[in-house]
């Protein structure tokens, strides 16, 4: 009823090429971002923040970027943590050898890092795909767990191979509580959002789809599959960057070599294989999921009466997010974007389907 | 000679690494009986290699499915036989631990034949034509899932396994090299039943009817279904197979390393081994886990402490990625692998 585009004419270029073209849904997004800025604070208490929210927001731009990689292009990475930790290192190096520079300088130059690192992986991409370039990544990830672990110019020479994070100043604004942590990492994210939605419809985008559909046919009409690969890379690999020098400074506040193990890179890839590939609002889905469902297994149990080990659960974590992902390869190759694509359809013909 | 040409960059690799590979000795950083001792350490954890490369390559020439939960497979497959071997003989009360040890591996068998059969049921026949990479998360999920249950159902501790392998060092050609060489018994039982292993799938594939169809499933799936090899059934079979393959795999390492979760993460070591030796070739997977096996062992020992000393590092593991350093390397210069078939695209 009230979600139609019905008498919205575009009548101009601009009009017609905006990102949402319809008005129910440029206000509807309007009000989740005031809505997530204003009125969070007031009702979400300072274990949401730490547990759920912040962690949530951080991952989403991780997974923003390997669906980038992954979804958009098509090139699989099982190495995606070992960037984000490339990441945070760099901006730990970045704060210990330059203190006093604006966070803000630091996050985009601790992403460009990344950005390098993961070209300079990706180039093995120009000569080998799929399968294959699944383990040249996994090289990425246990090449890059090994540098940090053992090369000592990185972690300042500590003696435990352990960093911890100074904190975060922003034009003398020291960001110490969750609210402001908060804050900051969600303006990070919606700056995050608008470029990666700009990118994948931009030329560039497009070559990287087109890529992704069949790499022969794209060079054919004129892709270079060296510019798109690498430029995918380079793209995720700032995102991954990006999000790991938040994870690093605002989540973790100090962390040891294994935080960014390849735990965490398949679990990005769940990530988006669960919220839809190829797609950046399937990136907050997914990460919403793997966030939550954990602490949601640790309640459940509680809350039904059942008594239940904490290796217990941690298992019953393993088995529930092995079948979803088969499930969700399954029955919803497009992920729970897909689900709320679908529902988006119904509720314009909603209450009068045809 | 216009083959030798071609080769060149395959070529220059082999060599620098056997150059490599003869530098301690040249150099004079090690005896050579030290040096032995390190080649046959390294040989031997690749026959372990080699046993989990075996069942990737199986699982990829019959389905094309890059099957990233053979290291789970092995896990869960050691974990049931440890666990079993432990629980038939308080059951039953059998006293002879031979008995106990066969009875586990039987019923260990059948849960893995029983797990192909799952696997088929519930997630191949459904992904039927999808792309490679899908097919992989797939399995990436299957890991995740029977990682969960096997260590629900079986525990999650460190278990042994007692296959009544001896366990004594020996020395051997003494009078060859001062001091003579250090090797373990038991490991050379490992690599008896490796290749005892290898010849038997090689008589079943080359002598048995299954075999041949399987072989014709490999060649082309379209061609083999259209002459009346049911798919499916193949499917299990060869699962089936690999799951054994990872039964036998999972018993020699539990018996030398004991059955731990860490299990899983050597386990991933057999991806480079495949890439090296080629997705589709069984003596490819051989070679290729020595390699890596020897490769590995060769730059822990000689090259680590070098890197140590100049980059004044916290310590070695080159270990930890050295196997898939040598992979890539070897992917840039000849993708396919050492023995695996070259991709041809068509538009």
């Amino acid at each position: 009823m009230l979600y139609r585009e019905n008498g919205q004419f575009k009548t101009t270029y601009r009009s017609d090429q905006q990102l949402l073209p319809i008005t129910q849904d440029r206000f509807f997004v309007w009000g989740v971002v005031a809505l997530a800025f204003l009125l969070v604070p007031l009702v979400a208490s300072d274990y949401m923040f730490r547990a759920v929210i912040i962690p949530f927001l951080i991952l989403t731009i991780a997974a923003i970027g390997l669906n980038i990689l992954v979804g958009y292009c098509g090139q699989i990475s099982l190495g995606h943590a070992a960037f984000m930790s490339v990441g945070a290192y760099a901006a730990y190096n970045l704060v210990v050898h330059a203190p006093g520079l604006n966070f803000l300088i630091v996050l985009v130059l601790a992403g460009l890092i990344a950005a390098l690192v993961g070209v300079v992986f990706g180039v093995p991409s120009l000569r080998i795909k799929g399968l294959y370039l699944a383990v040249a990544t996994l090289a990425a990830q246990f090449f890059i767990d090994w540098v940090f672990a053992r090369v000592k110019w990185f972690t300042n020479y500590a003696p435990s191979g352990s960093v911890s994070a100074s904190d975060v100043v922003l034009f003398g604004w020291t960001i110490a509580g969750p609210v402001e942590k908060y804050w900051f990492v969600l303006g990070v994210l919606v700056v995050m959002t608008l470029l990666a939605k700009n990118l994948v419809r931009s030329h560039v985008g497009r070559s990287w789809m087109a890529i992704r559909d069949m790499d022969v046919a794209a060079s054919v009409i004129g892709i270079q599959p060296l510019h798109a690969k690498l430029s995918a890379f380079a793209v995720s690999s700032f995102f991954a960057g990006v999000a790991g020098a938040l994870w690093g400074f605002i989540y973790l506040g100090a962390w040891e070599p294994l935080a960014f193990s390849i735990n965490l890179s398949f679990n990005l890839l769940f990530m988006i294989i669960i919220g839809g590939m190829g797609s950046i609002l399937g990136s907050y889905f997914g990460a919403a999921f793997i966030v939550v469902l954990p602490l949601a297994l640790n309640q459940l149990p509680r809350l039904l009466g059942i008594p239940m080990s904490t290796a217990m659960i941690s298992h019953l974590e393993f088995m529930i997010f092995g079948a979803l992902i088969v499930l969700f390869l399954i029955a919803e190759p497009h992920g729970l974007a897909r689900l709320w694509a679908i529902g988006k359809e119904k509720l314009r013909l909603w209450p009068f389907p045809h | 000679m216009g083959n030798l040409k071609k080769n060149w960059p395959v070529i220059t690799l082999i060599a620098a690494i056997l150059v490599g590979m003869a530098m301690p000795l040249l150099l004079g950083l090690s005896a050579p009986g030290f040096y032995v001792e390190v080649l046959l350490g390294g040989l031997m954890s690749g026959v372990l290699y080699s046993l989990v490369a075996l069942g990737f390559v199986l699982i990829f020439k019959a389905s094309g499915v890059f099957n990233f939960a053979q290291g789970a497979m092995v896990l869960f497959a050691a974990l049931a036989m440890a666990r079993l071997a432990e629980w038939i003989p308080q059951l039953t009360g059998i006293e002879s631990r031979l008995v106990g040890n066969m009875l586990a591996f039987l019923v260990a068998m059948g849960l893995m034949v029983g797990f192909a059969w799952l696997v088929e049921r519930l997630v191949l026949r459904h992904l039927v034509n999808q792309e490679g990479v899908v097919l992989l998360m797939a399995t990436l999920g299957i890991t995740y899932f029977i990682d969960g249950v096997g260590q629900t159902v079986w525990g999650s501790d460190i278990y042994e396994i007692h296959l009544g392998l001896p366990k004594t060092p020996t020395m051997i050609l003494e009078g060859l090299f001062q001091g003579g060489i250090l090797i373990n018994q038991e490991d050379l039982a490992a690599a008896l039943v490796a290749g005892l292993l290898v010849l038997l799938l090689a008589l079943f594939f080359q002598k048995t009817a299954t075999g041949r169809a399987l072989r014709a499933v490999a060649d082309d799936h379209q061609a083999a279904q259209s002459i009346g090899i049911p798919l499916n059934t193949i499917w299990v079979i060869v699962w089936a197979v690999a799951g054994i393959v990872a039964l036998v795999a999972g018993m020699i390492w539990g018996s030398k390393l004991g059955v731990q979760f860490s299990l899983t993460l050597v386990a991933l070591k057999a991806l480079p081994v495949v890439i090296l030796g080629g997705l589709t070739s069984v003596p490819g997977a051989i070679l290729g886990g020595l390699i890596i096996g020897v490769g590995e062992k060769f730059a822990e020992v000689f090259l680590g402490p070098v890197l140590v000393k100049a980059f004044d590092l916290a310590g070695g593991g080159i270990e930890n990625w050295f196997a898939y350093a040598l992979a890539l390397a070897f992917l840039l210069v000849r993708p396919e692998g050492l023995f695996g078939e070259k991709h041809i695209d068509r538009v």
